[in-house]
């Protein structure tokens, strides 16, 4: 059903955890539809210097919030918002098609995460 | 690798003596049972013998009230559809249950829409329904009520004799069916102590082969056939007979009710084992259905912040089987409607496991299961947002908009 890649970040999921003093977090999912996605950002110089993040969901869901880590790692934030759901899925050299649903959390929480932190500077 | 088979519910193997025995009628004996000459005969008589192993395994008073078809989806569709068809003229109530298997639950909703009135009763937090819930469903409409022996999803039986009872003591008509597809071989089934007029099981969760079903008919039952064509089954159920698994699954069924005891004895000591290890080893975590009024083999568990899926991925590199109830295992962003019926909230549902054991497992098996979720479920916890109690965001994803439709 899934691709070796898939099962290999699932198994071995890059960027797991929190990130304490972290400059911006992103959340989308609800526990009632199976998955959360919580992506940490520490940024420095409008450039991703360290992602981590936290999901609950199927293999599918931790899979693409791993690689979306990896993407985005030391890109800057333009760069960063480039990616897509789409690109995320392809690089895991796709997805079974009813879990595309999982897939379209991993880049949408990551772009909430820029957002949040474009937020905060637009407040400082 | 080590491989661990532990879900018995979806499916078991064939038993080796049934296996041969299929093999035989499918290479040696292939005759069509309905041809006059030496080839057919030679398959008519053990496929009518298979028709008499089945009735006396269910306690039915005819052989004649036995149709073979090709499993327990088709079996359902022909004793609910049959029925509710044939008895039209006297009403159009039909009463059922919210966690029935989908064969019962998406038939109903097909008669639903051809105008008959469906009730579908909720149930409570073990997944069980009452006399009295039944009974105070009854219009002087109702003409038919299906209600399943035992639970696929958590195992909980429901009082299937007294239902019956109560409805024979009514003083209209009422035809009683009950799926039996997962106590078969697990519970006692007599079609007269079930107090049920149609019965239907399949042949694949008793160490029989697939694609092969049962529906017992009490005589005297108003019914119609759904299928029409030759003359095969008494006109119940028309085309050629699959002989080889017919013969096999009167086999199945036979061992079945005849080890049936000891079966469940070790089963029962097996799961009880399971499921102290689990409830005690991982915390916030629940088991699933009623604590006693279950099937032998059958344990559900819900596991509080992880997904069921990953569950399952995770058990199966580590090569063992069992099934979750989680949306992501259904194709549909919903968790299991049994679940959901019994009260259980959504996102803890998304975190259930089904283990079903069988006759070749093991005690040390058992071990080899609990040893590996332990840190499967630690490690996933450990990946979850939810662990720390974080607050939740509303979905705005597309998918869950329409989830909640």
């Amino acid at each position: 059903m899934y691709s070796e890649k898939v099962m290999d970040h699932f198994t071995n999921p890059r960027n797991v955890g929190e990130i304490p003093d972290a400059d911006a977090v992103g959340q989308v999912g609800n526990p009632s539809c199976g998955d959360i996605m919580k992506i940490f950002l520490k940024i420095k110089d409008d450039r991703i210097e360290d992602i981590k993040f936290q999901t609950f969901g199927c293999g599918a869901a931790i899979a693409t919030s791993s690689m979306v880590t990896e993407m985005a790692k030391n890109k800057t934030l333009d760069e960063a918002l480039k990616i897509t759901n789409k690109a995320v899925a392809e690089e895991l050299d796709g997805l079974p098609p009813q879990k595309m649903h999982c897939s379209n959390l991993a880049a949408d929480a990551l772009h909430a995460a820029i957002e949040n932190y474009r937020q905060k500077q637009k407040g400082a | 690798m080590r491989r661990v088979y532990f879900d018995h519910a979806a499916t078991t193997p064939v038993d080796p003596e049934v296996a041969e025995l299929v093999m035989k009628y499918m290479t040696e004996s292939y005759g069509n049972p309905s041809s006059v000459h030496s080839f057919g005969r030679e398959v008519k008589k053990p496929l009518e013998y298979a028709r008499e192993q089945v009735r006396k395994a269910i306690g039915a008073a005819h052989v004649g009230e036995i149709a073979f078809c090709s499993g327990g989806t088709e079996a359902a569709n022909m004793a609910l559809r049959g029925a509710a068809y044939a008895n039209r003229q006297k009403g159009n109530h039909i009463i059922t249950t919210a966690v029935e298997h989908h064969c019962v639950l998406t038939t109903c909703e097909q008669l639903a829409k051809e105008g008959f009135e469906v009730t579908v009763l909720p149930v409570d937090q073990y997944g069980r329904i009452s006399v009295e819930d039944v009974a105070n469903a009854l219009t002087d409409q109702t003409i038919l009520v299906s209600i399943m022996h035992a639970n696929n999803e958590v195992g909980t039986i429901m009082p299937i004799a007294e239902i019956g009872k109560m409805l024979k003591s009514q003083e209209r008509r009422i035809i009683f069916h009950t799926d039996a597809v997962q106590s078969i071989g697990k519970l006692p089934v007599d079609v007269d102590q079930l107090n049920v007029d149609m019965l239907t099981f399949s042949g694949h969760k008793i160490y029989g082969p697939k694609g092969i079903g049962v529906m017992y008919l009490r005589r005297g039952t108003w019914w119609q056939p759904i299928m029409y064509g030759g003359g095969q089954e008494r006109r119940r159920r028309p085309g050629t007979e699959n002989a080889p698994a017919i013969i096999g699954l009167g086999r199945a069924v036979e061992m079945a009710v005849a080890n049936r005891e000891e079966e469940a004895e070790k089963l029962t000591k097996l799961r009880d084992k399971l499921v102290d290890r689990v409830l005690s080893s991982i915390p916030n975590s629940r088991l699933n259905g009623h604590p006693t009024e279950r099937l032998p083999g059958h344990a559900s568990f819900c596991f509080e912040f992880v997904e069921g899926e990953s569950m399952l991925l995770s058990l199966d590199m580590q090569g063992i089987a069992i099934s979750s109830g989680s949306a992501c295992t259904s194709g549909s962003l919903e968790p299991s409607h049994v679940l959901l019926a019994m009260g259980i909230p959504k996102e803890i549902a998304h975190g259930s496991l089904r283990v079903t054991l069988g006759k070749y497992n093991t005690e040390e098996e058992v071990d080899y299961f609990v040893d590996n979720l332990i840190p499967i479920v630690e490690r996933l916890r450990k990946m979850s947002p939810l662990t720390g109690g974080g607050a939740c965001t509303p979905c705005a994803c597309a998918g869950c908009d329409q989830s909640k439709k």
